[in-house]
Formats: C-alpha cells, structure tokens, sequence
C-alpha cells in the first residue's frame, strides 16, 4: 500500500491538460506548414500582376481549385487506409460526360434522348459508384495491386471519354445539369461552397467518427486494426466507392463551369492531386495526414496556376514552372517536418 | 486505489483461462497432445520450452485464432466463444505478442481505445472522455506514459504499456505476455515486473511465456514446460529446482541426441586472428549489443550462441556492415573496414549467409548457377566486363557438387528448389569468393536432415581450409562443426566454452541466462 501512494503524485490531472493543449497547437501548426509558402506566393502575385489581389481574381482561384479539391478530398481519404486509386481522373472525366451525353440534344453530340437532367445527375453519381466498387472489389477483396490496377482502369475509363464521341465536346447542356459548376450564391461560386463543405465534413468526420479514426488505424497498421475488431475490408470498399462519387461530382463541377464535357476532361489531373495530398502532409504509406493539410495542398496549387497565367511566362513553360514549384514545396515540407518518415 | 482491498484470497478462485486436455495437429506435426493448463485469477503462470515446443500453438488456442482437434478451452469459467465472435475473444483474452500491434501515427489514447466508443453508445468520438478515461487508467495501473502522445514515438516497453492497458480497458482478466523482455533493456524489465505484480494484486491471470529462466524465477508462481507437443512439468515455482526446470526442458537425451553435443577438437596450430571485435555496442531493434569483444582464428569456427533479441544477429549485422555501430571496431584481416558498408566489408574478405534466405539470400527467379557466381563476376567476366558463361559453368559446377545441391541444371530457378538446396545456394554463393572470414547467421534453420548435413560438411570443410567462421545460430546441431562457443544473453557476451564437447544442459542453462559455473 505504502508503494502505491507513492506513485500517485506522479501525475496529475493539470500538465496534462497543458500538454494536451500544447500538442492540439502543435499539431495544428504542422498541418499549416504550407501557408508561409502560400503566403510568399500571394505576395509574389501581387508583384507579377496586379489584377491577382482583385476579389474576382481570388473567387477565379477558388473556382478553379474546386473540382480538383473534390478529387483531392476522395484521394486522401484512400491515401489514409493505405492505397491508392489513379483511376479517380478516369471518373471525373466519364462521368461527367456519360451524364450529359444522355441529356444534351443530338445537335451537340448528345445522344439525342434528352432525358431528364435530374436523371442525368443521378447517372454522373452511378457511374461513380459503379468505378470505386469495382475498384474496391477488386484492389481490397480480389488483392490486384492498386497502383497498376486502378492505372489500368485509368486509361480504359480515358479511353471510353474519347472513344465514346469520337473526341468530340458534349455543349449546350440543362441549366439544372451546370448548377453546381456555374451559378454563385452570395458571389460565390457554389462549387467552392461544396467543396469547402467536403472539407470541412471530411475533416470532421476523419477526426469525430470512429469510422474515420478506423481508417487511420487501418492505414497506420493493417494487421492491428484487424486485431481490434475493425472490419477492416469493409471499410476500405467503402472508401474506394466515396472517393469515387467524390471525383464524379468534381467532374460535374468542370462540366458545369465551361459549361461542356470535353474528351479530355480529367487526362493529367491525378498528379496535381497527388502533389496537392502528399505536400499538404498526407502519407503514401497512409495513416497520417490531414484534411486542413491537403486543402493548403490544393490552394497552393492553385495559386500557382493562377499566378503562371498571369505572368508573362510562355504558356509552353507552364508544366516545367508548375512542376519545379511542386518539388520546392516538397522539399520544404520535408524540412520542416509534414512528411515524416 | 479501491482495487487494492480486493485482492488476497477471493472467495470464488474460478481459473480466468483454462486449457481442458487439448490436442492440436497440424497435418503430419502434432503440436500438441493433451495439454492441459490453467491461469488462476491473480496468478502469474510460467509457460517455457524451447522453440517448437508448441507454446506457441496454445497460445493461438487460448487467444481464439485456431480450435483445439481435441480437448477445450475456457475463459472465465465459459466455453470459449466461436472462432468467429472476434469481439467476444477480445473482451477475455488478450494477448502481447513480440510483434507490435500499435498504430503508429494514433496516439496513446486512441490505440487503447481503439474500435470502441467512448462516450455512450456512439459512432462519434469524444476525445475529452476518451484521454481522461485513458489518463485515468494510466493512474489506476501505475503506468507512466502521456496519453497525448503518438505511438509511432513510443519505445518497445511503452508500446507493450498501450497494449496491455488497452486490455484492461476491455476488461480482460487473461493476459498473456510472449516474451515480453525479449527486446528490453534491465531497467525496463524491472518496471514491466512491477506492472506484472500490480497486475496480479488487481486480479488479472498473466501467462508469462519467455526463455530467460530467471525471469520465471523472479515473477511467476506456477510453471508449466511444454517439450514437443507434451506437457512435461507443471508446478509451483518455488517447488521446481532449477536443475528441474532445465532438464525438463531439454528432455532425456535420444541415441542421436546426445547430452553432450560432438563436436570437432581442433588439433594443430591455429592461423592468425582474421576478425576482431573489440567492445562493439549496437543499438538495434532486433536485440542491442553491448560491449562485445571476440575474435576468430584462421580455421576456427567460432558459434555465437543467443536467443532471439539477445544481439548474437546483431553482431553478425555489424561485421558484415549491414548495421552501424554506436561505437567498438572491427577488424578484418586487421583493418578495418568503414562501418555500415557492407561493399567495403565483402572488398576486405567477408563472406555472409543471411539468416533470412529469402529476402536477402538469393534472386529467386535467376538460376542456380547465376545465384551461385553472383558475388564473383569479376573472375570470369573478360575483356570490357562481357561474361564469359563456360567459365561461369565452371565455377558454379564446382560449387554444387561441393554442397549436393540438387538441381535440374544450373539455369533451373533458384525459387523452384527445395528449401534445403536453396540454403545450400545460399551458403555456396557466400563461399565462391573464397572468403578469409565467414559470417553464417542460422544457415540450417529450416531445412532438412540431409541438407543439414550437407551445409554443415561444406562448411566444416571451408573451416579446414582456413576460413574463419562466426557461426550465430541457436540451433545445437549446427554447434558440431564449432571449436568455441560464446553465449550471448541479453547484448553481452555471458559465457565461452572453449573446449569441446558442449555439454547441452550446460549450454541450455548459460543461453536462457542462468547463472552456472562453466
């Protein structure tokens, strides 16, 4: 009895408050370990041009990160179970463009069925739902490797987009069907509101639901989570068929802001979405990384596109700046820590 | 501090794990035969025998991951619940495995409450509730450890802390520890010792499985030997003499198994000292070394003998540069070779058989012959590095019949042989380079007879030729080909024999880390 009172004073309740709150905090700041690059970037753009400080230049930036924010939210949540799916660009590309195939008139490559375009919605977010479960089936259950499975998937589904119509763009589509891509509520695009919403519902989710903790103990060790009762390939279906809902809606969110599907809607746009997750802190290993994270992924990426198109650089030179910037970012997210082994 | 009051004699002292006279086969093997075993509430029960004694076929009986063929088992006074209720099984046995079962980027709340609400019945996580419920059972058992920490950072002992607090948490009341002070240094065995008496004084049944005898000694009230499948002993410790204990281990010697293992009297002058350690301390995951000092003639073979985690692989990772020292040196052929570069200690004459051949052993799908000569492509490559194949025949022809390997032809794949002959590739491509010293870490585990002594001719053979061998094994037989022994316990050099034969008792005793005069 004497020994235990002993230990008792070795801890008590108040540092360990303290300290909860000093790792909230630091936490946190990883997490945030992109702004002061953000930051130099604005100010950068400030002194290209000044049209970047312009509130319509800022909403123009928001708008154009929006649909590969949805995709970027749908891969972190499969990059924090462990895998990965290239094949979301495939999605955000066919989805789209089956939906209003289906509704636009024969005049502008439509089908000329003209279904309705609520109808039209629901089979953007079928075909979503159709990819990840194959996908999810396959990679989880059947054990195919994710990355040259979903690469596969990748180009049949790019392929489909462009066989399909013969390369050509699907235009003149319902107002109902460019909703989400066009109109604005309080000046705001209603695309950055739901995807903003994504995130923060995402983040939510990843931190309050014990199905979001599940996906980080999956993620950071398989065999554990087992261990403790998760169904572990349940919810990594689960995710795949999310994820791939969420790079539908992305695409529809394209569609709807240039108001057309092309055939190349989504070729190429996987590596910005994987830049954006893994130098806003998300793990290719999975189990680490953070929503608030991979939006400062998305904004930064962003923001350099907007600036690159602003400034005189030659279009041509664009990619080569574009990618340079990525591996900066990455190299800074290693120093100061995001990216730990 | 309630806890306390309840212990002394409980009135009702029903055993919170119970093996009933189980058997368990796996195919031809049996791993198992009419065992029977309990854990009373409050008790720490020993389990040891040596490897393959079947320890570990009855922990996955009383954990629920395989059913006994025969015999029962029950938890808490119930039949065992079905293989498939998971959670039923979680809430009665847990069990901390060598392996770690934490999520790294998780912290040390979340993975001991891992899967399971925490406030209510709700999906939603309540992190408040959850680190004061985690903080407070950290008080209640006397833990030391920052629930607001990440386990990624947390060391093996602290890990093995989460795990077993995330058991309490469930409400466990059997625990079984599977060698727990495998990868621990002293300081920290003593504390898991105070958190094993603490957890007896609360009631709990601890299953205490290890090799170190001492440690049973030390912590256990009852032990059980288990020796190839059979329930050979089972006792009060402090009725169990430690000769006993050893003997029961070891078992009566069959013809072949001689109590006393043969092995070669070297005659004649030894060579001069090929490989030098002096004061090597490592710190390594896999068992740290600690001021360890050897040396191995020409034509010596020296065995490093330790259990898993007592840094004999360690060593043997160390010389040949695959692990850099935190200080010591090493010398081969009297120079030394620059630490963590396993180039420069094959350039200077090192030779090495890995102890797992199937990661680092061979390529699986290239040929014998290629597998055999892939360290010695300079001697039969000519002019500008083109490969001359007849001369690669040549050498590798030679390497085959050296080792019996048993192969179609020299372009059959290395993945399609038994495992015996992959060994011997493995051991023959360490040898074509003729190296001045060998490092061989285990190279029979897991073959058969034949192979076994195939690998050991060919090695002995090698050793009087005038290679210097460090064997690290911790299998007997390989010891035959042996002219000194050093036992490793826990990082550190604990005893050397030095004049065959070994007698295994003896040798038992010094590698589970008893203490005996040599």
């Amino acid at each position: 009895m004497a020994e235990t009172t002993a230990e008792a004073p070795v801890a008590t309740k108040r540092p360990m408050a303290r300290r909860g709150v000093r790792m909230l905090v630091l936490n946190f700041f990883r997490e945030l370990t992109l702004v002061p690059v953000i930051i130099v970037l604005m100010i950068a753009g400030a002194i290209v041009n000044p049209v970047f400080f312009t509130s319509s230049n800022l909403i123009n930036v928001a708008e154009g990160g929006s649909a590969l924010g949805m995709v970027v939210v749908a891969e972190t949540l499969i990059l924090l179970t462990g895998k990965f799916d290239i094949s979301l660009q495939g999605t955000f590309g066919l989805a789209a463009l089956l939906g209003a195939w289906l509704i636009a008139p024969k005049a502008s490559s439509g089908l000329g069925a003209e279904l309705s375009p609520w109808l039209g919605l629901v089979i953007v977010l079928l075909v979503g739902l159709v990819v990840g479960t194959i996908n999810g089936f396959l990679v989880i259950k059947a054990n195919f490797n994710a990355f040259i499975f979903t690469l596969a998937m990748s180009i049949l589904l790019t392929g489909l987009q462009l066989g399909w119509l013969g390369g050509q763009t699907v235009y003149a589509l319902p107002e109902v069907f460019i909703y989400i891509g066009a109109e604005s509520w309080f000046g705001i695009p209603v695309a950055v509101w739901i995807t903003v919403a994504t995130f923060v519902a995402a983040a939510l989710f990843l931190r309050y639901h014990r199905v979001g903790r599940a996906m980080y103990a999956i993620g950071g060790n398989l065999e554990a989570a087992r261990a403790a009762g998760i169904q572990v390939d349940r919810i990594r279906i689960g995710v795949f068929m999310i994820a791939s809902i969420l790079a539908a809606v992305g695409g529809l969110m394209q569609a709807g802001r240039v108001t057309a599907v092309t055939a190349g809607q989504g070729s190429n746009l996987i590596f910005g979405v994987f830049a954006a997750a893994v130098i806003g802190g998300v793990s290719l290993d999975g189990g680490r990384g953070r929503m608030v994270g991979a939006l400062t992924g998305v904004i930064l990426l962003s923001l350099v596109t907007n600036i690159l198109t602003l400034s005189s650089i030659s279009s041509t030179w664009i990619d080569a700046v574009d990618g340079a910037i990525i591996l900066i970012a990455l190299g800074l997210a290693k120093l100061i820590g995001t990216e730990r082994a | 501090m309630e806890r306390n009051s309840s212990t002394g004699p409980v009135a009702d002292p029903a055993p919170v794990g119970e093996a009933d006279h189980v058997s368990k086969s796996f195919g031809e093997t049996r791993a198992l035969v009419d065992v029977s075993l309990e854990v009373r509430p409050g008790e720490c029960h020993g389990l040891v025998g040596r490897n393959g004694a079947g320890k570990s076929t009855l922990v996955s009986l009383l954990t629920g991951l395989s059913r006994p063929d025969r015999g029962s088992i029950r938890l808490a006074g119930e039949p065992a619940p079905g293989l498939a209720d998971r959670g039923a099984w979680l809430t009665r046995v847990a069990c901390v495995y060598q392996r770690s079962m934490v999520v790294p980027p998780l912290t040390v709340a979340e993975n001991v409450f891992l899967n399971r609400p925490t406030s209510g019945n709700n999906a939603l996580v309540n992190w408040r509730a959850m680190r004061d419920r985690a903080h407070e059972l950290m008080l209640d058992w006397g833990f030391d450890l920052d629930v607001d920490q990440e386990a990624g950072r947390l060391t093996v002992e602290q890990r093995q802390i989460v795990e077993i607090a995330r058991a309490l948490s469930i409400g466990v009341r059997l625990l079984i520890l599977d060698e727990p002070t495998a990868a621990l240094e002293k300081a920290a065995v003593e504390r898991l010792f105070e958190h094993v008496k603490r957890l007896r004084e609360g009631g709990v049944g601890v299953l205490y499985i290890s090799h170190h005898l001492e440690e049973i000694y030390e912590i256990c009230d009852r032990v059980t030997v288990l020796r190839d499948g059979e329930l050979v002993l089972s006792g009060r410790v402090r009725d169990v003499p430690q000769e006993n204990l050893v003997a029961a281990m070891v078992g009566t010697a069959p013809p072949k198994r001689a109590t006393e293992i043969e092995a070669v009297r070297k005659t004649g002058a030894l060579g001069e000292r090929r490989l030098q350690v002096d004061h090597l301390s490592v710190l390594s995951r896999a068992g740290s070394v600690e001021d360890v000092s050897l040396f191995v003639r020409a034509g010596e073979c020296v065995g490093l003998v330790g259990l898993d985690g007592s840094g004999s692989a360690t060593v043997a990772d160390a010389i040949v540069g695959l692990v850099k020292p935190r200080s010591g040196t090493i010398a081969i052929n009297g120079a030394a070779p620059r630490p963590g570069k396993v180039d420069a200690a094959f350039r200077r004459g090192v030779g090495y058989v890995p102890q797992d051949r199937h990661a680092r052993g061979f390529a699986p799908q290239l040929g014998v012959g290629e597998n055999l000569t892939l360290a010695v492509f300079d001697r039969f490559a000519r002019r500008f590095g083109i490969v001359s194949f007849t001369r690669r025949d040549t050498i590798a022809e030679t390497l085959v019949e050296k080792l019996q390997i048993v192969a179609q032809s020299l372009t059959q794949p290395v993945s399609s042989l038994s495992g015996g002959n992959q060994q011997k590739v493995v051991v023959g491509r360490a040898l074509a380079p003729d190296p001045s010293v060998l490092v061989a870490v285990s190279p029979t585990v897991g073959v058969d007879v034949a192979s076994k002594e195939a690998l050991l001719d060919a090695l002995g053979g090698a050793r009087d030729q005038g290679v210097a061998i460090l064997l690290v094994s911790d299998d007997f037989e390989d010891l035959r080909i042996c002219t000194r022994l050093m036992v490793m316990v826990r990082g550190r050099i604990a005893t050397e024999f030095d004049r065959p034969p070994w007698d295994r008792q003896r040798l038992i005793s010094a590698v589970e880390g008893l203490d005996v005069a040599v």
